[in-house]
Order: C-alpha cells, then sequence, then structure tokens
C-alpha cells in the first residue's frame, strides 16, 4: 500500500496498484475458486457412480418388495426389503430414545444451566460425544449389553449404539435452535403468570420446532448410514427379520458389506443396488428436513 | 379490580452493582402513575421489580417492600407466577406469540393456566380485544397469525393479552417507544380507557405522554454514572410539570438535561 | 448472547432478602391470589416458592445433562472393565509389539503400535490434503461466491457430509483406487526412494490401491464439509469494519483476507481442522473396505496397506465370542478413544481460546 503512495501523483487520476498486486491476487482468486470446485467433484463422482450401477437395480420392482432369501451368491434377483425394513427400524428406535434425551439436554443447557458447574461440564461431553467414533460407541454397548448384561446381538443393540451417535446431534440443533428463540417471548409468558415449565414446552418449544424437526431429520439421515455399529453388534440375515430383539437382522450398509465380497455380476448389482438406495433414502429425510423448515417458516411470518 | 401498589424502601442490585437506591411511593387504584427519567436512571428496573419480572436476571435482587392492597410480593410463600397473574405487564416492543393466531395470542394466558372452555375463551377474547381497541381491525382475521399485524396493531395485542388475565394491575414498560405518531395516540386513548378497571404503572421517555396520560408522576434520576438511580420526587402529574419541588425536575422537563 | 437466553431460573429468587420475609400474619388488605395449600403450609422463610411442575421438569432437565456426563464416564468405565482381562493375559507388551494374533485364547499376542502408526499416518495424509482445499472453500464460500449462491454452494459442501461412510467406502476402492493408479505408479517410479512412496513386495498391489494412499484420499474428502463449516463460521465473523478499513486503504480482495479475516479466523481453521483429524482417526468403513490386509508390518509407506484401530476392530467384530478375545479389541478401541478424546478436548479448548 505505501508504494503506491510513494508514487508520483502525475500519472493516471486513479493510482493503479502494482502488476505483483495485481497478479497475486488473481493467483489467490483462482486458487480459492479451484478449491472449491474440487470439493464438488468427488459429490458428484460419487453420486453419478452410486446411480451408474445401482439404477438398473432398483427400478426392478422385487428390489423393493422381496429380500435375497434363498438366493444363491451368483443368482441375479431378489431385493432388499428386509435390509430397509432393519434401516428403518433400528433408526427409529433409536429416534425414539433419542429426541427426548436430546430435547432435554438440549433445554437444560439452554434454560435452566445457568452457566453452573454442571452446563459448563455437559457442554463439553456433548463435544466430546460428538466426536466419539462410531465404532467406539459400538465397543460399549458391547461390553456393557452384550458381554456384561448378557443380552443376544440384535438389531435393537445397533439401536441403543445409534442413540450416542445421535443424541449429541439433536442436543446441539436444540441448543441453537432454543438459542434464537427471542427473549422477549419468555418474557412475555412469565408475564403473563405461566410458569417457566410451561413458558417453555407451550411458547418456546413451538417457536423452535421447526429448526429443531429438521435437525432430528437430518441426525436420522446420518444414523442410517452408519455401518460400524452393524458390524460389531448384529449378524447379517438375508431375509426378512421382524424381530428387533433376537436373531440376525440386515440393514442396507450390512447388504453392501456382504455383498462386497460377492464378484459375480449379481453380487455388484446387490451391492450398488444397496448403496443407491441408502443415498436414496437418505436424500428422502433430506427433503423432508427441508420441507419442515420451509413449511413453518411462512407459518411464522 | 384495581388495586392500590405500594413500594416501601425498595432497593435493587445487579449481582454487586446497586442500581436503584430506597425507592417508596404509592400508587392508588384507578390512576395512572407515570415514571419519567434518563436512560439508565433505574425506571424501568423498578417497574420489574413490581411484578417480580427482574428476577428472572440471574443474580438480580431487591431489599425492601412491595405490597399490593397490603400483601408482600416478595413474603415468603408468595409465588412469583401468582404474582405476574395479578399484576401483569405490556414490554417495549409488542412482543406476539408467533406461532399462534391472533385469538390465541390474546388468550395465550388463559389457555396457558388450563382454561379449556371454548366458549369462554372466545368471550374473553372479544372482550379483551374490544378493550384494547382492536376487535374492529382484526374480527374478521382472528385465525391469522399476530405476527402479520402492524406494529400498533401488535402492541394492542399485546395489551389485549395482558387484559385477558383479568390483572389487578398492568406495568407498562415504553409501550409506546417503537410505534409511530398515530398508533401511539391510539394506545394512549387506550390507556386513559383503561384506567377504568385496572391500576396502571407506565414507564415512558416521552414527557408529553406522561403528561398526556398518567394522573400522578414520578421523576428518577442518577446522581452521578456508576451511583445508583433514586426517586427524586412523586406528585400530580399537573404539580410535576408547572410546579415541581425539586430543581433536578424541572431542569429535566425544561429539556436542559437528558 | 448467552446473557440473554440463557438462565431464566427462578432460582434467583434465592437472593431474597430477609427484609422481606414479612410474616404471614401481619398482611392487611385483601388476601393476594395463593393457592390456599400453600396458604396452610407456608414453606421455611427464605425458601424461595418454586411449583412443582417447575421442580419437576427442572430435575428432568437437569439429570438429562448429568446423563451425558454420565455416559461418557461410563463408555470409558465399561471400555476399561472388559479391556482388562484381556490385558492381563497378553503376551507381549500392548503399547510396543507390532503383533495382533489372537487365534488362541491361551496365548494371546496383541500390541497396538502398528494399528497406531497406521490410523496416525493415514489421518494426518488425510489432514494435509484436507486443510488447504478446505481454507479455499471455506474463503471462496464466504469472500467470493456471489452472496445468492454462497448458501445453495454451501449447502453443496454440506452434502459431502450426508453421504455415507459406506458409500465412499465402495466408491474409493472400485472406483477411486483405478482412477489414482497412474498418479501412484508414478509417485511410485519417481519418488520410491522416499520411505513414503516406496512399495514392498507383499504390500497391496498398485493397480488394486488398498493401501494408505487410496484410503487417505477418500479421508479427506470426507472430512473436507467439517473444517469447511467449522471455518466458514468464524470467517463468517471477522468484524465488517475491519474488512472496510483493509479495503478503504485500497487493498486488493486477496489483501484483505490475509489482513483480516485470515488472522481472525486462524483459530476457529485450527480447531476446524483438529475436528477433522479426529473424525478421521474413528473412521471405520470407508477405512475396513479401501485397506486390504497384510502380513507386513508397516514401515512408513503410503502404499502400504495394514489396519487402522476402528478397522481391525470392525473386521474381527463378527467374530467376537468370546470377552477376553473381544477384550482385546476393545482395548485397541479404549486407546481410539483416549485418542479422540484428547484430540477432541484440544479442538475444542482452541475454540475457546479463540472466542476470548
Amino acid at each position: 500500500m505505501t508504494r503506491t503512495l510513494d508514487r508520483p501523483a502525475a500519472s493516471p487520476l486513479f493510482r493503479p496498484i502494482s502488476t505483483g498486486r495485481r497478479l497475486r491476487n488473481r493467483l489467490a482468486t483462482a486458487l480459492v475458486t479451484a478449491a472449491f470446485l474440487l470439493a464438488v467433484v468427488p459429490l458428484l463422482w460419487v453420486l453419478y457412480t452410486v446411480l451408474r450401477f445401482g439404477v438398473k437395480v432398483v427400478t426392478s420392482s422385487a428390489w423393493w418388495t422381496h429380500s435375497l432369501s434363498g438366493l444363491l451368491s451368483f443368482q441375479a434377483g431378489g431385493g432388499v426389503y428386509h435390509a430397509i425394513y432393519g434401516t428403518l427400524t433400528q433408526a427409529l428406535v433409536c429416534a425414539v430414545f433419542s429426541i427426548p434425551i436430546g430435547l432435554m439436554v438440549g433445554i437444560y443447557l439452554v434454560e435452566y444451566g445457568a452457566r453452573s458447574r454442571l452446563e459448563k461440564i455437559t457442554t463439553f461431553m456433548v463435544d466430546i460425544l460428538t466426536g466419539v467414533p462410531s465404532i467406539v460407541a459400538a465397543l460399549f454397548v458391547y461390553a456393557l449389553w452384550i458381554t456384561i448384561l448378557g443380552f443376544p446381538r440384535s438389531g435393537f443393540a445397533v439401536s441403543l449404539a445409534l442413540v450416542l451417535l445421535m443424541v449429541p446431534v439433536i442436543v446441539r440443533t436444540t441448543e441453537e435452535m432454543l438459542r434464537i428463540v427471542p427473549n422477549d417471548l419468555r418474557e412475555a409468558s412469565y408475564a403473563l403468570g405461566v410458569p417457566k415449565w410451561k413458558t417453555i414446552v407451550k411458547i418456546v418449544i413451538p417457536t423452535a420446532l421447526s429448526g429443531i424437526v429438521t435437525g432430528i431429520m437430518l441426525a436420522l439421515a446420518r444414523v442410517m448410514g452408519e455401518t460400524a455399529p452393524l458390524l460389531v453388534l448384529v449378524g447379517y440375515a438375508p431375509f426378512i427379520n421382524y424381530n428387533l430383539f433376537e436373531g440376525n437382522m440386515a440393514a442396507l450398509p450390512l447388504v453392501m458389506v456382504s455383498e462386497r465380497n460377492n464378484p459375480t455380476p449379481a453380487g455388484v448389482d446387490r451391492m450398488w443396488g444397496a448403496a443407491l438406495t441408502l443415498v436414496l433414502l437418505i436424500t428422502l429425510f433430506n427433503l423432508l428436513a427441508t420441507v419442515v423448515a420451509r413449511r413453518s417458516a411462512i407459518k411464522a411470518k | 379490580m384495581a388495586r392500590r401498589l405500594d413500594l416501601e424502601h425498595v432497593n435493587i442490585y445487579y449481582g454487586n452493582f446497586h442500581a436503584v437506591s430506597d425507592v417508596s411511593l404509592m400508587v392508588p387504584p384507578h390512576s395512572v402513575t407515570a415514571f419519567i427519567g434518563p436512560s439508565g436512571c433505574g425506571k424501568s428496573t423498578v417497574l420489574r421489580t413490581i411484578n417480580r419480572m427482574h428476577e428472572v436476571i440471574p443474580g438480580a435482587r431487591v431489599e425492601g417492600r412491595v405490597l399490593l392492597d397490603g400483601e408482600d410480593v416478595y413474603g415468603p410463600g408468595v409465588d412469583p407466577v401468582d404474582v405476574r397473574r395479578t399484576i401483569g405487564m405490556v414490554f417495549q416492543r409488542p412482543n406476539p406469540f408467533p406461532t399462534m393466531s391472533i385469538r390465541d395470542n390474546v388468550v395465550a394466558g388463559l389457555k396457558l393456566q388450563g382454561v379449556k372452555n371454548k366458549a369462554k375463551l372466545n368471550e374473553t377474547a372479544e372482550q379483551a380485544l374490544r378493550a384494547a381497541n382492536l376487535w374492529d381491525e382484526v374480527r374478521d382475521r382472528l385465525n391469522k397469525p399476530g405476527g402479520g399485524l402492524s406494529g400498533g396493531q401488535q402492541q394492542r395485542l399485546c395489551i389485549a393479552r395482558a387484559v385477558a388475565v383479568a390483572p389487578d394491575v398492568l406495568l407498562m414498560d415504553e409501550p409506546c417507544s417503537a410505534l409511530d405518531p398515530i398508533s401511539t395516540l391510539a394506545i394512549e386513548d387506550l390507556i386513559s380507557e383503561l384506567k377504568r378497571d385496572f391500576t396502571i404503572v407506565i414507564v415512558t421517555h416521552n414527557m408529553q405522554q406522561a403528561a398526556r396520560v398518567s394522573d400522578q408522576t414520578a421523576f428518577f434520576n442518577l446522581r452521578a454514572t456508576g451511583e445508583p438511580g433514586q426517586l427524586v420526587e412523586i406528585d400530580q402529574t399537573q404539580k410535576i410539570f408547572a410546579n415541581p419541588t425539586q430543581r433536578a425536575t424541572e431542569d429535566y422537563i425544561t429539556g436542559r438535561f437528558g | 448472547m448467552s446473557d440473554h437466553t440463557g438462565p431464566q431460573t427462578d432460582a434467583t429468587a434465592d437472593h431474597r432478602p430477609a427484609t422481606s420475609a414479612t410474616t404471614a400474619g401481619a398482611l392487611g388488605g385483601s388476601p393476594a391470589r395463593q393457592p390456599p395449600a400453600e396458604r396452610a403450609q407456608p414453606p421455611s422463610p427464605g425458601k424461595p416458592v418454586v411449583r412443582r411442575g417447575d421442580r419437576l421438569f427442572r430435575a428432568a432437565a437437569v439429570s438429562s445433562g448429568g446423563l451425558i456426563v454420565g455416559i461418557i464416564a461410563a463408555i470409558g468405565l465399561f471400555l476399561l472393565l472388559q479391556a482388562v482381562p484381556a490385558l492381563r493375559v497378553d503376551q507381549v507388551n500392548f503399547l510396543t509389539s507390532r503383533l495382533w494374533n489372537t487365534d488362541s485364547l491361551t496365548n494371546l499376542r496383541f500390541g497396538i503400535l502398528d494399528l497406531l502408526l497406521i490410523t496416525v499416518t493415514v489421518s494426518l495424509f488425510a489432514l494435509i490434503i484436507a486443510m488447504p482445499v478446505s481454507l479455499g472453500i471455506a474463503l471462496f464460500l464466504t469472500q467470493y461466491a456471489p452472496a445468492r449462491l454462497a448458501r445453495p454452494f454451501a449447502y453443496v459442501v454440506d452434502l459431502l457430509a450426508a453421504v455415507p461412510s459406506i458409500v465412499f467406502g465402495l466408491w474409493g476402492i472400485f472406483v477411486l483406487a483405478p482412477a489414482l493408479y497412474p498418479v501412484a505408479a508414478w509417485l511410485n517410479t519417481h519418488l520410491g526412494w522416499l520411505f513414503l512412496f516406496s512399495r514392498r513386495a507383499g504390500a497391496p498391489s498398485l493397480q488394486g490401491g488398498g493401501n494408505l494412499f487410496t484410503a487417505g484420499i477418500v479421508l479427506a474428502v470426507m472430512i473436507l464439509p467439517i473444517i469447511t463449516a467449522v471455518s466458514r463460521e468464524v470467517f463468517e465473523r471477522t468484524p465488517r469494519e475491519q474488512i472496510e478499513g483493509a479495503l478503504a486503504l485500497g487493498a486488493t480482495r486477496w489483501e484483505v483476507i490475509r489482513t483480516t479475516v485470515l488472522p481472525f479466523g486462524r483459530a476457529g481453521y485450527v480447531s476446524g481442522s483438529m475436528l477433522g483429524l479426529g473424525r478421521a482417526l474413528g473412521e471405520t468403513i470407508a477405512i475396513y473396505i479401501i485397506l486390504s490386509g497384510t502380513a507386513l508390518s508397516f514401515s512408513g509407506s503410503l502404499f502400504d496397506g495394514g489396519a487402522t484401530f476402528a478397522s481391525k476392530i470392525a473386521q474381527a467384530a463378527p467374530e467376537f465370542n468370546n470377552p477376553t478375545l473381544a477384550g482385546a479389541y476393545v482395548s485397541a478401541g479404549l486407546v481410539l478413544f483416549v485418542l479422540t478424546f484428547v484430540v477432541n478436548a484440544a479442538a475444542r479448548a482452541a475454540i475457546a481460546a479463540g472466542e476470548r
């Protein structure tokens, strides 16, 4: 900058900056833009891969209505409804536990924490829980539920491990959404003689609800793709098992893992078909999240 | 039913900070009392002490007594929630509940207190909206969200909401400061009507407003920055504006400072 | 911010002074609306009145907070409980041995040195790739992208985080690895004298690509969104006055970034990167799918195969049939837990320090 000032003021009216600075600025712009494009490449590439290998598989109607029961590894055909059932029920059961816990922790942090020591520790522990690898969560459930309490491996054990992964996400969302509820509304409610808990339940939460629901949907989508807990906590079954508490049970990631070593065309098809199905499910939940967010955003206006 | 309000030697603290020092005053039933004074003099703080709203701020505490018809609002065994049911409040910025319709906003207090009777709720909603001079403007869109109203309408909605729980006292914390002149006038008219049913205390930074709406006026001031706010004088509004006892009051009213 | 929304507790009534504690008998005038029950049995003076609903709800909220703390403690405790019996009968040094042989229960020989080295190497490799790219993306999204497109662009990057890691794994080994082969071969031919790019007989084939090179690149893609998200958030908060100040001096866009945005956001960028590192250390399934097993011990080369903590556990998990055997893997899991705990805690500390 000083360099431009030192120049003779004679030449053009607006003193141009030096070529070096100009070039460096151009270079930075190019690099930064390239970095963004670089991130888009793998995303598109992955999606393209999954679509390319998976589309012809998932467009067969048997894919959605049959299991792989009785099929030999090289036999084409069959479907994954057993795995879709497994993935959805495990995620659902996980949600049933995670949502109340996550909500209450979020409420605690925002409405009752009062910057106490417990609040600080809890915030820290939620951060730590966010970073716990899924395999560690799975091992913990294995140690507690299976080794010590003596329960069998089951879809339910998977759900328990997923709870550990989902709770911190819900806590974060709830916390964020509750914090942006204007304090005016709480005060207005108190001033009407409404007790604090009712204010939270009837005023604060409904105001923050769309954001929280969106967060829950996104958390669900993430949990459905988790594979590590499945490997540790439940065996794969190529047939339908409705019982979440006993026996082997399929899930979409498990189909991929088990067909990965099946080099026949049937195996490759199943693997990519399951991958596309999972991506579709996750997309569906992401879309639902967007819809929820949009619908209530209009209502607030 | 309107009731009498007494403050006796009220001192207010935020943590170690002494915000307001030794305020004593009396508010007769069916009257409008205005609190005026420069920013930071503690007039809003005193107002929020009356219905125990200030204690939602961590570290805030009060010494002295606030008596509603002789009964201490801070007495042992008194639930702050009950106090706030009895002493309603309207805030500086209109704050209707964004998730609720106009009607639900008005009866929010009753509904949250467990009143379920639909007919009764509708009736109260109409009465409160009429009392707030808002009924004619919103009767056709009671089920629309309250956020769609203009600022002045929203503030009258908030007044209706406060009135609907039938409090004895109505506290107003600069209710017009976020409004345009026409909406302000509407609210001032409304205040004079509401005095029939309620005891009203209003904080305002607008001296003309105090002169227009109030029966008695209390002037608060700071001796210096960092010092606690204090009540300089309280008297009939006409007297305060025409012939104040204290020099500071006169200076403030004539616009020499503040 | 938190001043505003934080605590709303009526417990502040604790501070209520004794001077206001007049007895109920002294009250004149008409009674306020008090529940008769509380009338009959006034609580002991000085105790604030809290409604039962409030008390219950508060208790539920507080205990949920406590539950989280309890869960973390329980994870550490139960992993330790199950690890100890196996560690007791371990025939080799757990921390310094490269062996991992759990075939015979009477002769368990397991050590984590190789797992640790591979885990750290592949994660750091991923981090080295991801850090500059994320920085570029975050700057692009906050400083370069047109305002109208910034949000959708950010959404695209976040989508990367929505892709399940198993899909990344399959893509990595079946699609990316063959595509990377020319690069890997070139590195191996021209830079093979460097330990990072040498390949020994017995290591996974370069064509197959089941090595740390492929795994690290896939990991880098997977941790891009988290580093980007954290950095973006901090960069966005660069004070406007600072930016405008620099602009008014005639600084170019890049100079503005260098003099204001980067210094302001450095702490956030570093902590975001550490969160990414934590994520990489614990990633299981993508690595499990990509990395080929090998009989060789780890040489430090990116063209080695092997296993990380997480992928080792995942491989053996379906065969857990005995607590002691599982204990060997739980021990490895415990080390991973401690490792990620430390990295994440450091990341949070960096964020906290940056905010101060």
